[in-house]
């Protein structure tokens, strides 16, 4: 088997090496600057760069080529110019050392930027130091894969988004690691994408950030500790599997924001220690399903503009508040979550609590019309409140309710 | 004075009272901390733990000490000691068996199980409210001769401190909502010792961030050296004050 496998690789490959050519850069070869291979390849051809400094202003790749970097080779933008430039489809740029793009307000450079072009493949590269890492516009079917992106900026106005992809179609984003960019991703008119496997923290402002993006994935990422968490707004049909949010502490930080969205699945995703896990704005038809929410301020804060959100199955275990709400209108549905400050029972045994359970306390209810009764948290007084309030609802609007709570904790 | 102090302490600690406060301390924390997994967790409960049984334990115990050791006080008048050192001593050692016993019962478990800044926090939080709730406690049994009227005062004063007048912060605060109140609010929350110790403490856990403006404004003040220096001042007055006036009330009172 071994031996037909090389004859058929030998068969298909063949056709291929009597075409393209293989130029090589490096300082022991004839050709020193990429530059120069840029220049000479034809379309098809493989640029191979050895490793070691290269500072040549911005790259611009404007044929098919597959550009391999050995051991990174670093690509210096020397803080003045883009450093690489993807202007023609189907190019592959694999195993490059990015840094220190130029910075400027009107045109975004970035360190590696892909004009108006399809089926581009970026992977293995780091990046580190630039303005944006890895911006696309206008680019369909492309690849981001395996790059690990680093800034180090401080001011959000200063720094760029780690991959920033812009009325793209059909991209792949797998397996990036993106730190202390403005946003680490960042969809603006980008559809039919997958986000997978990205881990996403340290960031200034949001983890991931959606926007008019419509009919895409993220799958299994990790957000952590971003400014202000994942930020999620005027789209549809998004869905958000297995995905962590964790850390994102502070007055205005959220696990994830959603904002005029609609038709999404939130499922199997987990939230930890984030001041508001989820926050819901004029969001419809969303169901949260199989989510845990462990330890946060909110868990969920759903405002009165919220239409058919079905909250489903999920773990609700040690956060301030559970839920919390703006109004007194309720048009979600809550069925057979788990809540830990349930105390009902259960005298069927079905595992099912026998009376329903008001995530809602009276207190929420007083913090979201008057933020500053949170003074009074943890106080004797609004404890008994609490407590005299969920004997007989009155304040609380009563449909706000779970009619069949979960005894024990569902397993995911 | 030392002497008395002393003979004041033994006599507190002989009574009994204080050996099951420190025992019912110890146990509610001890359980607190094996329960709650997570530290900010177990240091809201204990916080909630404290601003109830602290102040209610003090008022009450040291206004029945006094009620009840009046044969003792008449006996020491009749010593030539001043009534001030008297008053004073009574005070002390009082005060310093309920630390004691506070110590043990909930700041060895909070030592262990809390970062130390924040243990340190809540025992030095607890002990103020001790000396202040004691001072309320000798204020009212040296101002009301009989006993079940005395107890009873000290029931309401503990009562308005530990529910009362945090129902009139939330009915000001809803009555205010139009205005910019955060920073009077501080101020309100000088008007209470407990409310001042639990935003205290409050302040150093991250839930903190909960508090949203509100409590960027109160870590503004609070967070700040100046902040914590005059909150230290405010609950040693809240302790000074009430005992002061008790003092003044025992040196001028025909026994």
């Amino acid at each position: 088997m071994p031996c037909r496998a090389a004859y058929v690789c030998i068969v298909i490959l063949t056709p291929l090496s009597l075409f393209a050519t293989i130029w090589n850069v490096g300082t022991t070869y004839k050709l020193k600057k990429v530059h120069a291979a840029l220049e000479l390849a034809q379309s098809g051809d493989t640029i191979i760069v050895q490793s070691g400094l290269y500072t040549e202003g911005t790259l611009t790749i404007n044929k098919k080529l597959v550009l391999i970097g050995i051991n990174y080779p670093v690509l210096d933008g020397e803080k003045k110019a883009e450093v690489v430039s993807i202007k023609h489809d189907s190019v592959v740029f694999n195993g490059f050392r990015v840094q220190r793009s130029g910075y400027a307000t009107l045109d975004d450079p970035g360190g590696i930027k892909v004009y108006n072009s399809n089926n581009v493949a970026i992977i293995n590269n780091d990046l580190y130091d630039n303005f944006f890492g890895i911006y696309i516009q206008y680019g369909k079917h492309c690849r981001i894969q395996n790059n690990k992106i680093k800034s180090l900026g401080k001011d959000e106005q200063a720094i760029g988004n780690g991959i920033h992809c812009w009325k793209s179609d059909s991209l792949l984003i797998i397996g990036n690691k993106i730190q202390g960019h403005r946003d680490g991703i960042y969809f603006e008119f980008v559809t039919h994408s997958l986000i997978w496997r990205n881990q996403s923290e340290k960031n200034i402002r949001y983890g991931l950030h959606f926007m008019f993006s419509n009919n895409d994935t993220y799958v299994t990422n990790t957000f952590n500790n971003n400014g202000a968490g994942v930020a999620v707004m005027f789209s549809h049909k998004v869905n958000m599997f297995n995905n962590t949010f964790s850390n994102n502490w502070g007055d205005a930080a959220y696990g994830i924001l959603l904002k005029e969205i609609s038709d999404c699945v939130m499922q199997g995703n987990r939230f930890t220690s984030n001041t508001i896990a989820v926050y819901m704005e004029g969001t419809n038809r969303i169901k949260i399903y199989k989510c845990v929410f462990q330890n946060n301020g909110w868990g969920l804060k759903i405002q009165a503009s919220c239409m058919d959100n079905s909250i489903e199955l999920n773990n609700f275990l040690s956060n301030t508040f559970d839920v919390s709400t703006n109004g007194s209108l309720v048009l979600n549905t809550f069925s057979n979550n788990y809540w830990d400050k349930y105390n009902g029972y259960d005298l069927n045994k079905d595992k099912i609590g026998d009376i329903p359970f008001h995530p809602l306390s009276l207190f929420a209810v007083l913090v979201e019309q008057n933020n500053p009764v949170m003074l009074l948290y943890q106080s004797l007084f609004t404890v008994l409140l609490d407590k005299s309030e969920k004997l007989i609802p009155s304040l609380t609007p009563d449909n706000f309710i779970d009619e069949s709570p979960r005894m024990l904790k569902i397993v995911l | 004075m030392i002497k008395m102090i002393q003979l004041v302490m033994l006599d507190v600690v002989k009574n009994r009272t204080v050996l099951a406060y420190l025992l019912l301390l110890s146990t509610l924390s001890w359980s607190v901390f094996f329960l709650e997994d997570s530290s900010t967790k177990g240091t809201l409960t204990l916080l909630n733990l404290m601003l109830l049984m602290i102040p209610l334990v003090s008022i009450i115990f040291s206004s029945i000490y006094i009620y009840n050791s009046s044969e003792f006080i008449y006996l020491l008048v009749s010593q030539p000691v001043s009534r001030k050192t008297i008053w004073i001593s009574l005070y002390l050692g009082s005060v310093s068996a309920l630390i004691v016993a506070l110590f043990i019962g909930l700041g060895i478990p909070a030592l262990l199980y809390l970062p130390l800044s924040i243990a340190l926090y809540l025992i030095s939080v607890g002990i103020a409210i001790t000396a202040t709730f004691s001072s309320f406690g000798f204020l009212v049994a040296s101002a009301f001769r009989d006993k079940a009227k005395g107890i009873g005062v000290s029931i309401l004063l503990w009562l308005f401190f530990a529910i009362l007048f945090d129902g009139i912060i939330l009915l000001l605060i809803f009555q205010f909502s139009a205005y910019p109140i955060e920073k009077a609010m501080i101020v309100v929350s000088m008007f209470s010792p407990l409310d001042l110790a639990r935003i205290l403490v409050l302040i150093q856990l991250d839930v903190a961030s909960l508090l949203g403006y509100t409590g960027a404004i109160f870590q503004l003040f609070f967070g700040t050296k100046l902040g914590t220096i005059i909150s230290a001042i405010v609950l040693l007055l809240w302790a000074v004050i009430p005992f002061l006036l008790s003092l003044k009330i025992f040196t001028k009172r025909d026994l």
